[in-house]
């Protein structure tokens, strides 16, 4: 059956409380996953006080301070700090979101409270292991694929058929869609998730491809499609406005065109 | 069913994993019969309400006059067997969902059947009873 409780290695255990800065005037509580596959330990959740006066507004800026000023050894993924790589994904008061655009003022009620991205094997403290959701992603093929032979100059493409890959393209990979999914909890091993699937439909809507039907039969399985039962929770998190649910119902309404 | 690899005990690479037995290619037809019925179940209800309601208080031979007209027989079946089969589509969505163990899963959706096949010939069988006044 699907492992509702956490296993006993996962469970979370106290942490420690860092001192508050000397001299800050205004400071902001982070309680923070920690987790180090080297020491043997449980998680625990350390709680940091950030001076809000020395610190960026976004939550991102509140880690890479911790890091800076704290503690050296609070591992997380950053790169871009502006929503365009995807590398920040977690957890933050939550909701799976991008650390570099989200405001530490938007969380409410207290301490920023921050965990990896959910039901994902961790790395180390804030890093998830996404190799299968990296796997998964490749696994449809996100290339253009044709038969034709290639012309002088660019495969040509109205712009009403350019339309149709808004809200598709500008998925970045972060995760935190899939990762926000109960069936991807339960079933990642077989189910692609949402990222994955919205970004197979975006391959399958591209009027250049040549591939539909065998992109759509790579899909049509009880497992990599159909698990999706339009929770939405993939479209509450995506920290690009995007929606993986609809593109993953336009993938099924494909499948049943296609046969009806 | 599966026979996906965990990662700690395969070397498999994570594609390998993923790609594992292929795509059914299955899956759209249950997708679609459970629309229908769930369209079929929604137009069925009002009828079947007032035929319920028609039946309610009659006797045997009130229940034989009402479900012998074919009409009322042919909307009975109809709704018998677009919720049987919408039960049995919906009980194996659920099992997929949350039965991970492989055995359990395949008894599991074998009894699905078996219980879908059961309830709707039951009703069925009940409903001709009543209309023929055995």
């Amino acid at each position: 059956m699907v492992e509702f409780a956490l296993p006993k290695n996962s469970k979370i255990s106290g942490g420690k409380t860092w001192p508050k800065p000397a001299g800050a005037t205004e400071t902001r509580e982070f309680r923070v996953y920690r987790w180090n596959p080297d020491d043997g330990k449980n998680p625990s959740v350390d709680t940091y006080y950030v001076d809000t006066n020395d610190c960026g507004p976004m939550v991102l800026d509140g880690l890479i301070w911790i890091k800076n000023h704290i503690d050296p050894s609070l591992t997380f993924r950053r790169s871009c700090r502006e929503g365009v790589c995807g590398s920040c994904a977690m957890n933050i008061d939550g909701q799976n979101t991008l650390a570099c655009t989200r405001s530490m003022h938007d969380v409410k009620d207290g301490a920023v409270k921050i965990n990896p991205l959910p039901h994902q094997p961790v790395v180390k403290d804030l890093v998830p292991d996404l190799t299968n959701f990296y796997a998964q992603y490749a696994s449809v093929e996100p290339w253009l694929k044709t038969t034709s032979p290639t012309p002088q100059k660019e495969w040509r493409q109205s712009h009403e058929d350019r339309e149709k890959l808004d809200g598709l393209y500008e998925c970045i990979l972060c995760a935190c869609c899939s990762t926000s999914c109960p069936s991807y909890w339960w079933n990642s091993d077989r189910y692609l998730g949402p990222a994955a699937l919205l970004q197979a439909n975006r391959w399958v809507s591209d009027s250049r491809d040549e591939a539909t039907g065998e992109r759509l039969d790579n899909l049509e399985d009880p497992f990599r499609l159909y698990r999706c039962h339009t929770i939405m929770n993939c479209a509450k998190a995506c920290p690009k406005g995007l929606n993986p649910a609809e593109a993953i119902a336009e993938l099924k309404l494909k499948m049943v065109e296609r046969q009806i | 069913m599966s026979t996906a690899d965990t990662p700690k005990r395969s070397m498999r690479t994570p594609l390998g994993r993923v790609r594992n037995l292929g795509a059914a290619h299955s899956g759209t037809s249950d997708f679609w019969r459970q629309r229908i019925t769930a369209v079929a179940m929604t137009l069925l209800m009002i009828p079947v309400l007032v035929i319920i309601m028609m039946l309610l208080g009659s006797n045997q031979a009130g229940a034989k006059q009402i479900l012998g007209s074919l009409p009322v027989a042919i909307i009975m079946v109809l709704f018998i067997v677009a919720s049987a089969w919408h039960m049995k589509i919906g009980m194996q969505v659920v099992i997929e969902d949350y039965v991970h163990n492989e055995k359990l899963k395949l008894v599991s959706i074998m009894l699905n059947n078996f219980f879908a096949a059961a309830v709707a010939l039951a009703s069925i069988y009940a409903l001709l009873q009543l209309s023929s006044g055995v």
